[in-house]
């Protein structure tokens, strides 16, 4: 190609030229999504961020820990049993430094996760171990605690010697690293992360199928019942949003407790014996009721607003060409409402995959979700904010590979959300 | 023995508020192989008809008949009618050719005939190449031919058109008429045509429906229509229309004397529709009818009138003047050898036979002023 780049008037190359002029108009377009940009990051860029760090992140035991970390590193659990005493010596020194920066505790309650009621044995030992100054190291500690003398104590700490470690994630999906370093199911009784993400996803979807159940007639009556009416409809589907979470959720407990309205109603009728009422809250039948209540609107809207754009004349055409009402609805209508469906099934799915506060309330313990446990590890007693962070990270690739996956069926350029 | 009418109204009203009729006592036959076009302003139930015909609104009162028989229990899908919507209403989620088989389709032909009628359908419409495009893919107006074939590819009778061209631009609104028409000729089908754009509806049919305030105001052939409206509003309505009011002064056999308000004078006319001496009248004259400088003794009616305007149209100048107190009088001065030239503020001699002037109902309140 010649030199054939377009300049303007007085020889500035045209592309020059229009950036320029573009320039300004980018400038003040940043700057107005800079204010959201900079909320967005810090409060939700660097929290995810942060969760990704945390469920690998394992400095705890090598920077409270650093000689011994050092001195384990010679040692081989399979060919001696015990370390050597340069690695008492190093973990005698390092408790003493841990427990006057009072950081050894955190360390005991690190290797409790892997290994139970080691953090009694450093709580014991952060006190005791002030007054050994001199060798042999080894049998003093071993004074203190016998465990000390196990090559179990040694292994678990070696193990968790690295700075990263991916004992949380395993741990999450039911599997452990034994000190051995293989890599086996958790024993059966300490299962239960699967199974929880198995009926989190079963029952987000039974809620998601019910709330298209549920919510597909009203849409349609929304976008097709003359303007007076359908408004007020609107308003009692909007009314539920200005209603605390909260309230909706006690007053099923209200209406469903085996003491409840319903209960009551049933026994009334006699439908069911006083002494046999139905337990229908606490328990998956509860959270299903009462979410597919909670979550209907974010199916309602985005179908209604689909809805809303299909002409009547695409129904009378139908029918003028001879199909009867049933018909016409099935093979004209429905194929143009998937859109709506899409989306308000991802976004009822998305949702409910991650609901918190209602399964907290009325799931009872068969109902409860992975969010549930989610909250445990981060505020509960058994504080664990790597397993926290591990299960919110799965949860969290469980939700993209759902969306690449309706990406990939539906498309979401199809997606209408208003 | 009565004519061969596919459709017939028969005393129809329609209201759809209990207060207000929005279509009065209609009584319409269409006959069979007829184009025929409702035609009227937004609001004046040409619509409405359209629809009751359809199927998709009941009439309120009175009976439809189709082929003879009535309709009006009669759902949609089961008059075997074909329809052209306003936006084409072609089905987003289906092909051309897709959209073409669904009439057929539905009423279970085997799948050999549906492909071929589809084809046929296609090249009918001169679109043979789209069958696999989506309605999206296409432009406005070859939607426009899809869905024209799609309404007749069920070889129905009867097809009714709903403001078919309304969406397209004048170009090919006009090339699109034509179309139509061909079609309506080459297949005999009978057509109920809805517009409101009086040039297509005289383009297009054989009768015309004006429709004015639920009533048909006239009903007959376009060129009928345009010569010889019956009254004020479809003269008024169909193509362009000088008025002058003035009040009767005396009537013998077909003629009438008017005399003019704003001080023109008595003038001759055709006696159409007025009510007896001393009754108010609007004269309506065609434009093109208007003679400028006439010879003397030439026409009978001969008034003076003031140029206000002159607007170059190429083929004619239409020239805007003041006659008889009108200051929205039209003349239209064809660009012929040696034609009048004027400027605005000139004072000229116009006038026009009797047969050219037509003396017919004055405005009453709230009607075309």
């Amino acid at each position: 190609m010649a030199d054939t780049t377009m300049t303007t008037a007085d020889g500035i190359p045209l592309k020059v030229s229009l950036r320029k002029a573009l320039m300004r108009q980018k400038m003040r377009a940043l700057m107005l999504v800079a204010p959201l940009f900079f909320f967005l990051f810090i409060t939700f860029v660097m929290p995810i961020l942060d969760m990704l760090f945390r469920s690998v992140d394992n400095s705890i035991v090598p920077d409270i820990l650093p000689r011994t970390v050092l001195a384990l590193e010679e040692w081989d659990p399979d060919v001696v049993d015990v370390p050597p005493e340069a690695a008492f010596e190093a973990m005698v020194k390092d408790i003493q430094e841990g427990y006057e920066a009072k950081t050894i505790g955190r360390v005991g309650r690190r290797l409790n996760f892997e290994n139970p009621g080691m953090s009694s044995l450093f709580r014991k030992s952060g006190r005791r171990t002030k007054k050994i100054n001199e060798a042999p190291y080894k049998e003093a500690l071993i004074a203190i605690d016998d465990r000390w003398g196990e090559s179990q104590t040694w292994r678990v700490i070696k193990k968790l010697s690295p700075k990263y470690t991916a004992s949380y994630f395993l741990q999450a999906v039911d599997m452990q690293e034994t000190v051995d370093g293989e890599i086996t199911w958790q024993p059966e009784e300490y299962q239960v992360y699967l199974n929880l993400f198995w009926r989190t996803l079963v029952m987000s979807g039974i809620i998601t199928i019910l709330t298209i159940i549920l919510g597909y007639p009203v849409a349609y009556l929304l976008a097709t019942l003359p303007l007076r009416t359908s408004n007020l409809l609107m308003i009692l589907v909007l009314l539920p949003f200005w209603t605390s979470l909260l309230v909706r959720t006690t007053s099923w407990i209200a209406l469903l407790q085996t003491q409840g309205i319903l209960n009551d109603l049933f026994v009334l009728v006699g439908l069911v014996d006083d002494d046999d009422r139905l337990q229908m809250i606490h328990n998956q039948f509860g959270t299903i009721v009462a979410m597919t209540h909670i979550l209907l609107p974010f199916m309602i809207l985005p179908l209604y607003s689909v809805m809303k754009t299909i002409p009547p004349s695409y129904m009378r055409a139908a029918r003028s060409m001879g199909a009867n009402p049933a018909l016409a609805f099935v093979r004209v209508y429905m194929p143009n409402t998937v859109s709506g469906v899409g989306a308000g099934s991802i976004l009822v799915f998305i949702l409910a995959i991650g609901y918190y506060i209602t399964p907290a309330l009325v799931g009872g313990r068969t109902g409860t979700f992975i969010s549930n446990y989610i909250a445990t590890y981060i505020s509960g007693a058994a504080q664990n904010w790597g397993l926290a962070a591990a299960l919110g990270i799965i949860l969290l690739a469980l939700v993209l590979v759902l969306y690449l996956l309706y990406d990939k069926i539906v498309g979401i350029d199809n997606m209408k959300l208003g | 023995m009565t004519a061969d009418h596919i459709v017939r109204f028969e005393n129809v009203q329609k209201s759809y508020d209990g207060e207000s009729l929005v279509v009065k006592n209609l009584n319409l036959n269409v006959e069979r192989g007829e184009f025929l076009t409702m035609l009227g302003p937004s609001g004046s139930g040409k619509t409405t008809c359209l629809m009751m015909l359809a199927g998709f609104e009941p009439a309120t009162h009175g009976e439809i008949f189709l082929n003879e028989q009535p309709i009006n229990n009669v759902p949609p899908h089961k008059r075997g009618i074909g329809m052209v919507f306003q936006n084409y209403a072609l089905f987003p989620h289906m092909t051309v050719a897709e959209n073409l088989a669904f009439p057929l389709e539905v009423r279970k032909l085997p799948k050999a005939d549906v492909e071929a009628k589809v084809k046929r359908a296609l090249e009918m419409v001169q679109l043979p190449e789209f069958g696999g495009r989506r309605p999206a893919q296409l432009s406005g107006g070859q939607q426009q031919r899809v869905a024209v074939a799609r309404a007749l590819v069920f070889e129905p009778d009867l097809v009714l058109m709903d403001e078919p061209l309304g969406a397209l631009d004048k170009n090919l609104r006009e090339e699109m008429q034509y179309e139509i028409k061909h079609i309506h000729d080459n297949l005999g089908v009978s057509v109920v045509y809805v517009t409101h754009d009086q040039s297509e509806a005289l383009t297009m049919s054989n009768r015309v429906a004006v429709f004015d305030d639920g009533v048909i105001q006239q009903l007959a052939a376009p060129d009928v229509l345009y010569e010889e409206p019956v009254n004020a509003f479809v003269a008024y309505f169909i193509g362009e229309n000088n008025r002058l009011l003035g009040t009767v002064r005396e009537v013998t056999g077909d003629y009438c004397m008017v005399e003019l308000d704003g001080g023109g004078g008595v003038v001759k006319a055709l006696a159409i529709n007025i009510g007896g001496v001393g009754s108010r009248t609007t004269l309506s004259l065609r434009p093109e009818r208007v003679v400028l400088s006439p010879a003397e003794g030439a026409v009978p009616n001969v008034l003076t009138g003031t140029v206000k305007e002159l607007i170059y149209l190429g083929d004619h100048i239409r020239t805007r003047m003041t006659v008889s107190g009108n200051d929205e009088f039209i003349v239209k001065v064809p660009n012929a050898h040696g034609h009048a030239s004027l400027k605005a503020g000139d004072t000229v001699q116009l006038g026009w036979v009797a047969e050219d002037s037509r003396a017919l109902d004055a405005p009453q309140d709230g009607g075309p002023a």
